[in-house]
């Protein structure tokens, strides 16, 4: 995992909105990646729904559900199921990228848990592949709840990439 | 010197406190991750299930799910370390989810994928590298069929839970 160092410093939370660009969803490449995701069981037990995809971003939406409780004191949902949804919308970041075939495994992902989430409220989190080579895409990811103002975590991943032959 | 206590009244202790741990978050449920003791280590187990799943071709786990088990092993094993002492002086009995400390809090995870997870269960074991009054520093390892074969790795810090002090010392 030496390739990512010094890649993956964390970035202001306004630069991943910077690169946002209106998607085109209706490509059939984003429109398989969503298929895909969404047909993936561990997705399914999550409940994740995909709001956006195309040209290298994702944005994944994980409804509020209490069998997803990390902490029963406060009913805050658990870092572990924040850490898939992150994953999740990465990896479909990435195979939605124009250089990429369908196909990605995670190399490293980091996550910071900057606040917890409030209970009752679904996390969205949108995924930028930000930097891809022959072998390894790089993306960022900021997951929010209803308060849009401070991401409830953010994280830098390095994935594998197949280039479209 | 105190005379040791009966082997079964000390394992009954020690489970019970574990099982309150473990019982009381909805999330390790979801999972389907339990803990086997011996002593004071634990290991985690993930039990497999097709919810698991994150990819159908291969099959493999989802990269997420394996991240959040290697995190509630660790979650776990610095719960266990953070309340062993007073365990096993006694000081903590009858324990519910709703008696225990919180857990600590999760400030960073940083999650190293050496291997495709395969369709079957999972082990962690969790290694706590340092362990302040406010901060810890934990180092987590999974594997599968081969413990010297990890299908992933990670480190993480964590905020400990401020604690009223237990007992009369």
């Amino acid at each position: 995992m030496r390739v990512i160092a010094g890649q993956c410093q964390p970035l202001p939370r306004s630069d991943v909105r910077r690169i946002h660009k209106p998607m085109d969803t209706t490509d059939e490449k984003s429109q398989r990646v969503r298929a895909f995701m969404e047909a993936l069981p561990h997705c399914r037990a999550l409940g994740l729904e995909m709001t956006e995809i195309g040209g290298g971003q994702a944005v994944m939406r994980m409804p509020y559900n209490p069998a997803l409780v990390g902490d029963p004191a406060t009913g805050v949902v658990a870092g572990g199921a924040v850490s898939a949804l992150m994953d999740s919308c990465g990896g479909a970041a990435v195979m939605c990228h124009p250089k990429a075939v369908a196909s990605t495994a995670t190399l490293d992902l980091r996550i910071d848990y900057m606040r917890a989430a409030t209970p009752g409220q679904a996390i969205t989190t949108r995924a930028v592949c930000h930097h891809i080579t022959r072998s390894v895409a790089f993306v960022r990811a900021e997951a929010f709840d209803d308060d849009a103002s401070t991401p409830v975590a953010v994280a830098n991943g390095a994935f594998t990439v197949e280039m479209q032959s | 010197m105190k005379r040791p206590e009966p082997i079964q009244i000390v394992k009954q202790r020690r489970d019970a406190a574990l099982a309150a741990l473990i019982e009381g978050v909805p999330y390790i449920q979801f999972m389907g991750i339990g803990f086997e003791r011996r002593g004071d280590e634990l290991t985690g187990i993930l039990h497999f299930d097709e919810k698991l799943i994150g990819n159908m071709m291969l099959p493999a786990l989802h990269g997420g799910a394996t991240a959040a088990f290697l995190e509630v092993t660790a979650t776990i094993t610095l719960s266990w370390a953070m309340i062993w002492d007073d365990l096993e002086r006694g000081d903590l009995q009858d324990l519910t989810p709703q008696t225990l400390p919180r857990l600590p809090k999760t400030i960073d995870f940083t999650v190293d994928y050496l291997r495709a997870g395969l369709p079957r269960d999972a082990y962690a074991r969790a290694r706590i590298n340092r362990k302040g009054r406010r901060y810890a520093s934990v180092h987590v390892e999974g594997w599968q069929d081969n413990r010297d074969r990890l299908h992933a790795q990670a480190t993480g810090h964590f905020l400990m839970p401020t604690r009223p002090t237990v007992g009369n010392g």
